[in-house]
């Protein structure tokens, strides 16, 4: 049985034995490389779960604050923002299943049409390390690996940190590489400010990034608050846009983890992963943290050790 | 008429002489509608821009007027864009939804003054669509990969050439001006021949949506549509007929000015009263409202549908809420 088939499966099983209301998971999508957020409710809609590596949104959004038993077929970024979520007191553990998925790694459709000229994808085969991509005038075979999200490539999390059962074999956790924040942290500040602004000048505030974050959940949004107006409202101001996702850095403090739900959300392409995981190194590198790797440690905003750094304190 | 590939940018470069010239540019590897002033930079290959059309005419934030407060008292200046413009190479979806917003910004109850005054001096030269995209339905719902309506010009991609035709008085008046050559029977019936056979996506019935759709308000639809949607701007942004929005005044000390930014029915703070009273309350009254108002309130009060077929907000939702899905489940139900 294939990841697909054994998903069926445990899911059909849940639902038949009515051991949760629902099974979140991913059907297929409308558009070849697309896959999307699907709600099974019987047994018969659990033959329309699908597994392939266009699995890319974050499920954690849609177990959040449910009264209803929940199972949830999560890859291995989806349960590192449940275990936040749980320890936020956002999720009740006992009405989640947590169908674990180890995930190799999901392809970007971005850098796809970048490598095909962006022309239109009408047919695409999933030949396990590859992907034939047919269009109308022509044919193209890409590594998978040399598509992937960023946030797949440095993910050391592939396998989920928790679950209640898990389909397929478990992969190995893989070293931390936060080369390409090294890289940027090299640029001199100037360089930096430049990277950025041309980034933020493509942003046009329509909060995909926020709404597709898991940890995001603020009842309401700094950016969305009138009076005071923290915020100016419109996108033509590359400070301001810069601003919102400087404050979603910091709200995500020790909280992000790591997913890249809010880059691969973006519909301008803007490199948002950069910001996170500059903080997700240095919360790291600062206080030994990481937001949803187990269900034991605090979240690093709620501990304080006499042996915290502080000296980037005043 | 007709002006060969090669000759293209020799001729936006004349017109950016006198005018000010719209057309698509690839600028970070998006295509996006630019100002250019050579040529040399219009990028009429590709098929639909990042972002609608509708940003020339309605930019997504846009100063209405400024103001200064002094002890003399409060100075307030305009910003009512008169600049002659000629917007080269707009997609006939595109060019579609100003029609459409046409009737929004100038009815019997509003007239919109920035809007009408860049309209009324903007000459659209629309570009036929040999190769509608997969998420194309343009065909759909009363458009087409070569529809005309709303062009004051329209060119027809012949491979080494385009074939000009002059639609409206202004489009033909310019044209005038431009001393092209005439295109020849051969070629003027090549420009036939790929405007009658090109469509796009056809399949989308949406005859009697509408009717269909005013009886639905209270359909348990809508309960599941909403179900895998994250909540975000991406579709309304993007929609080339979306027209909502807020405006806010932005302030320093003494100097301000009034702003008027697109907004998007599918954000909780966009019907959130003063009383702190939401009167939709959830994702199952947006969808409904994002729906309903495309195709039926819209049919109602202007008598055609506000969805050009674009394929945007397919191509844009994060979680692939394929609207074209929407339509057809809406004609499946009893």
């Amino acid at each position: 049985m294939n990841t697909t088939e054994k998903i069926r499966e445990v899911a059909k099983q849940l639902l038949a034995d009515q051991k949760v209301d629902l099974v979140v998971g991913f059907a297929q999508g409308t558009l070849p490389l697309r896959s999307t957020p699907y709600f099974a409710r019987t047994p018969e809609q659990a033959e329309n779960l699908i597994w392939s590596a266009t699995c890319e949104n974050n499920l954690a959004n849609f177990v959040r604050k449910r009264t209803d038993k929940v199972a949830v077929i999560a890859k291995g970024c989806d349960v590192r923002a449940i275990v936040a979520l749980i320890k936020e007191g956002q999720i009740n553990r006992e009405n989640l299943t947590i169908i674990g998925v180890p995930c190799e790694g999901m392809v970007d459709r971005k850098q796809i049409c970048q490598a095909i000229g962006c022309q239109d994808i009408l047919e695409v085969t999933d030949q396990g390390a590859e992907l034939s991509l047919k269009g109308k005038n022509f044919e193209k075979t890409l590594a998978k690996a040399d598509v992937m999200f960023g946030s797949c490539k440095t993910c050391q999390y592939n396998t989920p940190v928790i679950f209640d059962e898990l389909i397929g074999e478990a992969l190995p956790a893989k070293e931390a590489n936060y080369d390409d924040i090294a890289a940027f942290e090299a640029l001199s500040a100037a360089e930096r400010n430049a990277f950025i602004a041309k980034e933020m000048e493509k942003c046009i505030r329509c909060y995909a990034c926020r709404q597709a974050c898991p940890m995001c959940y603020c009842s309401e949004c700094f950016v969305d608050c009138g009076a005071p107006a923290w915020i100016g409202k419109g996108a033509q101001s590359v400070d301001d846009n810069a601003l919102f996702q400087t404050v979603r850095v910091l709200h995500l403090a020790g909280r992000c983890v790591d997913c890249g739900a809010c880059e691969r959300a973006c519909p301008m392409g803007i490199k948002l992963s950069l910001l996170n995981r500059k903080m997700v190194k240095d919360v790291k590198g600062l206080f030994g943290a990481e937001a949803g790797v187990n269900l034991n440690d605090p979240p690093a905003l709620n501990v304080h050790q006499f042996e915290d750094k502080e000296d980037f304190m005043l | 008429m007709i002006v060969s590939k090669n000759e293209i940018a020799n001729l936006l470069t004349q017109l950016a002489e006198t005018y000010r010239v719209i057309a698509p540019v690839k600028k970070d590897g998006m295509l996006q509608y630019a100002a250019i002033k050579n040529g040399e930079q219009a990028c009429l290959d590709d098929a639909n821009t990042k972002k609608p059309g509708k940003e020339i005419l309605f930019p997504q934030s846009e100063e209405l007027f400024n103001y200064t407060i002094s002890a003399e008292g409060i100075r307030m200046q305009d910003n009512v864009d008169k600049e002659a413009t000629v917007v080269f190479g707009m997609r006939p979806c595109d060019v579609k939804s100003l029609v459409l917003l046409d009737n929004v910004f100038q009815n019997d109850q509003y007239t919109d003054v920035y809007y009408l005054t860049r309209r009324a001096n903007t000459i659209i030269v629309g570009l036929g669509c040999a190769q509608p995209a997969a998420t194309c339905f343009c065909s759909s719902v009363g458009c087409g990969p070569f529809a005309k309506e709303g062009s004051d010009i329209f060119l027809t991609d012949l491979g080494e050439a385009y074939v000009i035709e002059g639609i409206s008085d202004k489009g033909k008046e310019l044209l005038a001006k431009l001393s092209l050559a005439e295109a020849g029977a051969e070629q003027k019936a090549a420009a036939a021949k790929l405007q009658a056979e090109v469509t796009a996506d056809g399949s989308i019935n949406i005859e009697g949506l509408a009717e269909k759709l005013g009886g639905m308000f209270e359909h348990p639809f809508w309960e599941s549509l909403h179900e895998k949607c994250i909540g975000c701007g991406a579709c309304t942004y993007l929609c080339p007929t979306c027209h909502c929005f807020d405006i806010a005044d932005e302030a320093k000390d003494c100097d301000g000015c009034r702003v008027r930014n697109w907004d998007a029915c599918m954000f909780p703070l966009f019907t959130l009263h003063g009383s702190g009273h939401n009167p939709r309350t959830g994702g199952k009254a947006r969808w409904r409202q994002r729906l309903m108002h495309k195709f039926n309130y819209f049919v109602d009060r202007y008598n055609a549908t506000a969805c050009v077929g674009c394929g945007r907000c397919i191509k844009n939702c994060p979680v692939n809420l394929d609207i074209r899905q929407a339509l057809a489940d809406v004609r499946a139900l009893d």
